[in-house]
């Protein structure tokens, strides 16, 4: 068993009072949607519509274009506009299927009626998340179906739910965890019926004391499920770190949770699973929180996928001031965006607006080997060397530095007193090799 | 398009300590003992500190503008050493000694290495044993004149308590029994700043509270070299001798403020500790079997340059790698 923390991290200051008791809003648009093809790691999805073709909620749109990748589903009623590329969050230009929202919602048959997943057949769970475009929900968007179809399928002993949402303003997942626990639990249910042997855990920062007992009531009654309380900090949520913490296992960059007998899920896929096969209802709609000191009312959203980030941001009462910066996602991860017109695709967690920009306030002085950035690695390397390398362009002393194994999750630049861009040397430096690896 | 928002790489937010705060935070950390040294040896102490920090910030500024380099926000570092310099002159030394040493520390040991965060010993200590080697007399004197004219301002409350030449640790190698709490709260001669262990501990305590040093290097260093002192000091299991030893000549200074220099020290965690143990083991061998009774700055700027070293032999493991399975 895991001791419930990871050496290093940071404790950045959590900005999640500003949206954790607002109830979540569900939001009907009537305006324009935006189907990126790609919102998942993968191949992307083939358009399965021609312009001018009506289009139902529920209605598969894109075709899943491999077997690592995933479909895309309508999230409204209308007629499609265009197949086109369009601006998406990361800044590039996908090949977008645009819809024409008629306002109405109407749905394919069938949309939303309740089933029994007992009477389903694993392979049957299995071909409905396929079908449903779930992948995951906490930033990555690995298909789900794959990670629920691991190489040794009774290898698997644990199923982790990871509630941590360690993000600083984030709390998307923890108004789903009180509003809807029983999906939650409900959806871990059916992904352990894939795998009998397997036990559950429900990992939950120790600063969401609500949400734990909101869930130990309902779990009480469930031999197999269990919840794990980790220490909150930041990068709890990542997926190794997060494996470690609650078994104790550790694994690295080139293998999978699998290979140590885990699989890992967020909180809103999980969410997505039970509704896919107990309620019929496919992937589209996520919760998106909608924070930071430039937003009017910082809350929480069910968003239908394809919906313009504008709309939710105008949803919560707009703008204050002149923002400097946008991010879709957390603080720590997320992305800035020039512009709020993208739309919210799977896997965008929170739209943050914030009036003054902490990046260009910090100026890059020398590096004073103070060490923070080793103490804070969570994947225990050596920043400092790593970036030297990286300046350098030293790709192969990069590599000695195991520069591969970090995962960019920023604590290193956050800690840094001398202001140094350390990820985003990092970034540019992980790319390079991965691009260099693929050429060979 | 109308306005279009910031965008850089992630993170996007700081923790809001810079290198201003932490090198703000040493100065903070070395006022107790500077006041000790100043109310124990008058306005001269004072004087020193102030021509020792002075010089190091002009020397620094001059150099910075002759080489055009550019100007970031400023950090402080120069004036962290200068306080350092001025913390280990004798109070009776002519003031033109410290303003040598701290030319000699930022541009000799600093500057000319590529400076901030590129010297390979620690700039106050390298200007120390450079004075100690050039000046070695003027650097010894610590006979306070007494009670003559304006003494007691001039050299505060040592003229009065009559303190003689020899340090206290110098008495210890000469076999002599020191006072203890003297040694402990500073009432006895030597350099400006070292006196004091009780003040030292006071600013390495801010210091901690900060989170601006870790307590591996000095932990590691005090144990060593209590060990040390123990098994090979030549007075078997004493205490009061190890006590003795440990509160005087500059061992506290150095093992808080100038072997948790950020620069000179190594970067990983077993390498703090590795760093230690050498300082420990090399102050012991110095004070007990060389010639002299001081023996921490040698030990550090030795254990300096064994810092590259040090960190290649403990680089941590990454976090997985031959991990289960």
């Amino acid at each position: 068993m895991g001791k419930g923390t990871f050496s290093g991290g940071v404790h950045p200051w959590d900005g999640k009072e500003l949206s954790k008791d607002k109830p979540i809003v569900r939001l009907e648009p009537k305006s324009e949607m935006v189907f990126p093809m790609a919102q998942h790691i993968g191949a992307p999805a083939n358009p399965v519509v021609a312009v001018g073709d009506a289009v139902l909620v529920g209605q598969c749109i894109g075709e899943a274009g491999g077997f690592v990748s995933a479909n895309i589903i309508s999230s409204v009623s209308g007629t499609v506009k265009a197949i086109e590329p369009r601006q998406t969050v990361s800044g590039a230009k996908v090949l977008s299927v645009v819809i024409d929202n008629d306002g109405e919602y109407k749905t394919v048959p069938g949309f939303g009626e309740k089933r029994d997943y007992k009477t389903l057949t694993p392979q049957e769970i299995r071909d409905i998340i396929k079908e449903a475009g779930i992948v995951g929900m906490g930033g990555a968007g690995f298909p789900t179906h794959v990670k629920l179809t691991p190489k040794n399928p009774n290898d698997i002993e644990y199923i982790l739910v990871n509630a941590a949402e360690c993000e600083p303003y984030l709390t998307s997942d923890y108004r789903e965890m009180l509003e809807e626990p029983e999906k939650l639990v409900g959806g871990l249910r059916i992904a352990l019926s894939l795998f009998p042997d397997a036990e559950g855990l429900i990992c939950i920062e120790n600063n969401k004391p609500a949400a734990v007992a909101v869930l130990n009531e309902l779990i009480k009654n469930d031999k197999n499920i269990k919840i794990k309380v980790l220490k909150a900090k930041y990068p709890q949520g990542a997926e190794r770190n997060l494996v470690y913490a609650a078994t104790g296992r550790q694994f690295n960059s080139t293998m999978l949770p699998a290979d140590v007998g885990c699989i890992v899920q967020n909180v809103d896929t999980i969410c997505a699973i039970y509704r896919a096969v107990a309620e019929n209802t496919p992937l589209v709609r996520r919760i998106v929180t909608v924070s930071g000191d430039s937003v009017k009312e910082p809350q929480n959203f069910n968003v239908p996928i394809g919906t313009s980030h504008a709309e939710v941001v105008e949803a919560a009462g707009g703008l204050v001031g002149e923002p400097k910066k946008i991010i879709s996602g957390g603080p720590m991860m997320g992305v800035a965006m020039y512009t709020l017109d993208v739309p919210v695709q799977k896997t965008s967690s929170a739209i943050l607006a914030f009036a003054e920009d902490e990046v260009e306030q910090y100026e890059s002085s020398p590096c004073i080997r103070c060490g923070r950035c080793v103490g804070v690695c969570p994947s225990h390397l050596v920043p400092q060397k790593m970036e030297i390398a990286a300046r350098l362009f030293d790709n192969e002393a990069f590599e000695k530095l195991s520069g591969m194994e970090c995962y960019e999750c920023g604590s290193c630049t956050y800690v840094c007193p001398a202001g140094r861009r350390l990820t985003q040397a990092f970034k540019q430096t992980r790319r390079a090799v991965l691009d260099a690896r693929r050429k060979k | 398009m109308s306005k279009m928002y910031n965008v850089s790489a992630s993170p996007h937010i700081r923790s809001g300590v810079t290198t201003s705060t932490i090198m703000r935070d040493v100065a903070i950390a070395l006022m107790p003992a500077c006041a000790l040294g100043v109310y124990q040896f008058g306005l001269r102490a004072l004087l020193i500190l102030l021509v020792s920090t002075l010089t190091c910030a002009a020397t620094e500024y001059i150099y910075l503008r002759l080489m055009k380099r550019q100007q970031g926000p400023y950090e402080c570092s120069a004036i962290v050493t200068g306080m350092l310099i001025g913390m280990n002159m004798p109070p009776t030394v002519p003031l033109w000694i410290p303003v040598v040493g701290s030319v000699f520390a930022i541009l000799v040991v600093k500057q000319v290495f590529g400076g901030l965060g590129q010297n390979f010993m620690n700039p106050a200590l390298g200007a120390r044993c450079f004075l100690f080697l050039c000046y070695a007399e003027r650097m010894n004197t610590f006979q306070i004149p007494q009670k003559v004219g304006n003494a007691i301002i001039n050299y505060g409350a040592a003229s009065v308590d009559g303190i003689s030449g020899a340090t206290p640790l110098a008495a210890l190698k000469a076999g002599e029994t020191i006072s203890l709490f003297d040694a402990f709260f500073g009432f006895t001669g030597g350099v400006i700043g070292e006196t004091s262990a009780a003040m030292i501990l006071l600013g390495a305590a801010y210091m901690v509270y900060r989170k601006v040093i870790s307590l591996r290097i000095p932990l590691a260093y005090l144990l060593t070299f209590s060990v040390f002192v123990l098994l090979l000091g030549g007075h078997g299991f004493d205490f009061y001798f190890l006590a003795c030893q440990l509160c005087t000549g500059g061992l506290m200074l150095g093992a808080f403020f100038m072997a948790t220099d950020y620069v000179t020290s190594p970067i990983t965690k077993g390498g703090q500790i590795v760093f230690g143990i050498l300082l420990g083991i090399l102050t012991g061998l110095f004070r007990f079997y060389g010639n002299n009774a001081e023996g921490v700055s040698y030990a550090i700027i030795i254990a300096n340059l064994l810092v590259p070293l040090i960190e290649k032999m403990t680089m941590p493991r990454p976090f997985g790698k031959g991990g289960l399975k």
